[in-house]
């Protein structure tokens, strides 16, 4: 992270987004699809690792803030018929509060007993979708109305099941999740971020407060989460009990394991290769949850910077 | 039934679930304790464990006790070598860290699990029961079965507990989990007791699933649950103290006996586990334990 080249990591972020932008016209419509929830997901990863990579929380209930925001935005738009800006923008709200919340509770653990307090909030809050049903939907999950999924500005609007339309909406909110991210890297209280997970003793010595300081780091990553569980609802309709149990409370963390934690592109990285090496696997195997186990082994055991973080530590110290 | 028998009954149900979750959260208690390594895949184990009772009274055949008796002494067997394979291969290399562990313990979770489901299918089977002799009481007739789990699973874990207090291989133990370091600078191979250790704590849970199997059956995601309850049990026990981890899983195994009979079960693991999270964040030592060093 060195301080030389700030024009040179904002370049390259500015070409991945303009690269992402151009696949759009490029891919074949599978892909693109694919690549639309892909986006979505990487948003989420980009929320974890905001906690686990920059400050050096590992939570193991992230599923929690994902499916808050799928929760919040998808039952906004069934039950209260809400429309799609307003449904976002609450989805992000719910994730915020209940970040809050479980910050001031978590964050009086440390090490591994915050990892299993995150764990079982998360598994209070999957039980509870299970428990209210009837609203829920339980573990069928509800479907959100494909006409209720309409962007209207003044007299256009957008129908968001629309493959272009959908995956122009993911781009433009994982290309400002990116730039909020990298903003917030660079700047001071990134700083101070890295500092607590360094070294927290020292930093709350140099007279930084560190519990709010997570805290706020807390929130930060829950909303990012939940807008992307938030999105995930709006754009692809479904919202489901599945998205909040442990496995996608796992799966952020492999793939910000998998892509370089502490990076800004990371979690795209990982995010992008995992579903490619689930996608190819497929064909030959049903047995995608052992390539989850195998990964997460060998990532800690062989290569536990991930990508980025190793391609940083060999040639390119700039990246952000 | 009158209200009297129907909580007897509730109360036998929950002693047979509290016996077996003791001796499973021993397991996960005794790793945690002596290595500091939280095992994820302690559910996993346990299910393994039923797993594998299932294939050896199924390929032995014959008299159910002679399959069952054969299942007790072989699956426990395989599950612990299972184990201190992958700790020699994984969790000695990453140096015992905390996080990385639990991430390596996630993993080797998946991988059994699908192990178990690409090998063993999705369907869950039956195991008989040893012997079939029902003790009458006034009010209801209860399975003989169930009772000799509880003494069983009684006798295992006084006997553990002797091992730990009274041996050499208990105070060889006992010594790395108070200081590993100066345990290893009076010559105790700390190395060679974490493997034990681990191995040990996959054969408790493989035994109780043994147990547990000829009355709930074995399916390849059975571990989940053993698993959050044991987490629960550990906690609110004190991590790695073992007479709170038993009287935890009492508590614990009797209240859901109880609560699961007259409430919906859902609400009941809502209300637990949310205790349990408070438990940690507001008492971290457990109800029963002592302040960390």
């Amino acid at each position: 992270m060195s301080e030389a080249s700030p024009v040179k990591a904002y370049a390259l972020h500015a070409g991945v987004i303009a690269f992402l932008f151009v696949l759009s016209f490029v891919l074949p419509a599978y892909y693109h699809g694919l690549l639309a929830r892909i986006l979505v997901l990487a948003v989420f990863a980009m929320g974890y690792n905001m906690l686990f990579g920059y400050v050096g929380l590992l939570s193991l209930g992230h599923a929690m803030f994902f499916s808050v925001g799928l929760y919040g935005a998808g039952l906004a738009v069934i039950h209260l018929g809400w429309s799609v800006p307003l449904a976002f923008l609450g989805g992000i709200a719910c994730g915020a509060a209940l970040a809050v919340v479980i910050g001031l509770l978590a964050l009086r653990t440390t090490g591994v007993a915050f990892m299993i307090v995150t764990m079982m909030f998360a598994q209070v809050f999957y039980l509870v979708i299970l428990y209210f049903a009837s609203w829920t939907g339980g573990d069928q999950g509800m479907v959100v109305p494909q006409p209720a999924r309409v962007l209207t500005f003044g007299a256009t609007s957008l129908d968001l099941t629309d493959p272009t339309v959908r995956y122009m909406t993911a781009l433009v909110l994982f290309s400002v999740v990116l730039l909020i991210t990298l903003a917030i890297v660079r700047s001071r209280y990134g700083r101070v971020l890295v500092a607590i997970r360094e070294n927290e003793e020292r930093t709350r010595m140099l007279g930084y407060n560190t519990f709010s300081n997570k805290l706020a780091a807390i929130v930060v990553s829950g909303a990012i989460c939940a807008a992307s569980g938030a999105a995930y609802a709006l754009l692809f309709g479904y919202v489901g009990s599945s998205f909040a149990s442990v496995q996608y409370s796992i799966l952020p963390l492999l793939w910000v394991l998998l892509g370089g934690a502490a990076t800004t592109l990371g979690p795209l990285i990982g995010t992008l290769f995992m579903y490619y090496v689930t996608d190819v696997t497929s064909a030959y195997t049903s047995a995608y949850l052992l390539i989850v186990g195998i990964a997460l082994i060998a990532l800690v055991l062989f290569f536990p910077k991930g990508i980025l973080g190793s391609l940083r530590q060999r040639w390119l110290g700039w990246l952000p | 039934m009158h209200f009297g028998p129907h909580l007897l009954l509730a109360a036998l149900e929950g002693l047979v679930t509290s016996a077996v979750l003791a001796l499973t959260a021993l397991g996960l208690s005794l790793v945690f304790g002596v290595m500091r390594v939280v095992n994820v895949a302690h559910g996993e184990f346990f299910m393994l464990g039923a797993v594998l009772a299932w294939a050896i009274t199924t390929a032995i055949g014959g008299h159910p006790a002679l399959g069952f008796l054969a299942a007790l002494v072989i699956s426990p067997l395989i599950v612990g070598g299972i184990a201190l394979v992958a700790e020699r291969l994984v969790l000695r290399r990453l140096d015992y860290n905390p996080e990385a562990t639990i991430v390596a313990t996630i993993g080797m979770l998946y991988i059994i699990q699908q192990l178990a489901l690409t090998f063993y299918g999705p369907e869950a089977r039956p195991v008989e029961p040893p012997f079939t002799y029902r003790i009458l009481l006034p009010w209801f007739g209860y399975s003989g079965y169930k009772l000799s789990v509880i003494a069983t699973s009684a006798l295992l874990l006084v006997a553990t507990w002797l091992v730990l207090t009274r041996t050499r291989i208990g105070l060889v133990m006992r010594a790395t989990q108070y200081d590993s370091e100066t345990a290893q600078a009076f010559g105790i191979p700390v190395d060679r007791v974490y493997g034990g250790v681990f191995a040990l704590g996959a054969v408790l849970a493989a035994i109780a699933a043994v147990l547990i199997v000829p009355i709930s059956q074995a399916h390849y995601l059975m571990g989940q649950d053993p698993l959050l309850l044991s987490f629960i049990v550990v906690i609110i026990g004190g991590l790695g103290s073992l007479r709170g981890t038993i009287v935890a899983a009492l508590l614990i195994g009797m209240s859901d006996g109880i609560i699961s009979m007259f409430f919906s079960p859902t609400l009941a693991k809502i209300i637990a586990t949310l205790l349990v999270a408070m438990v940690l964040v507001f008492r971290p030592q457990g109800l029963f334990g002592t302040a960390a060093r």
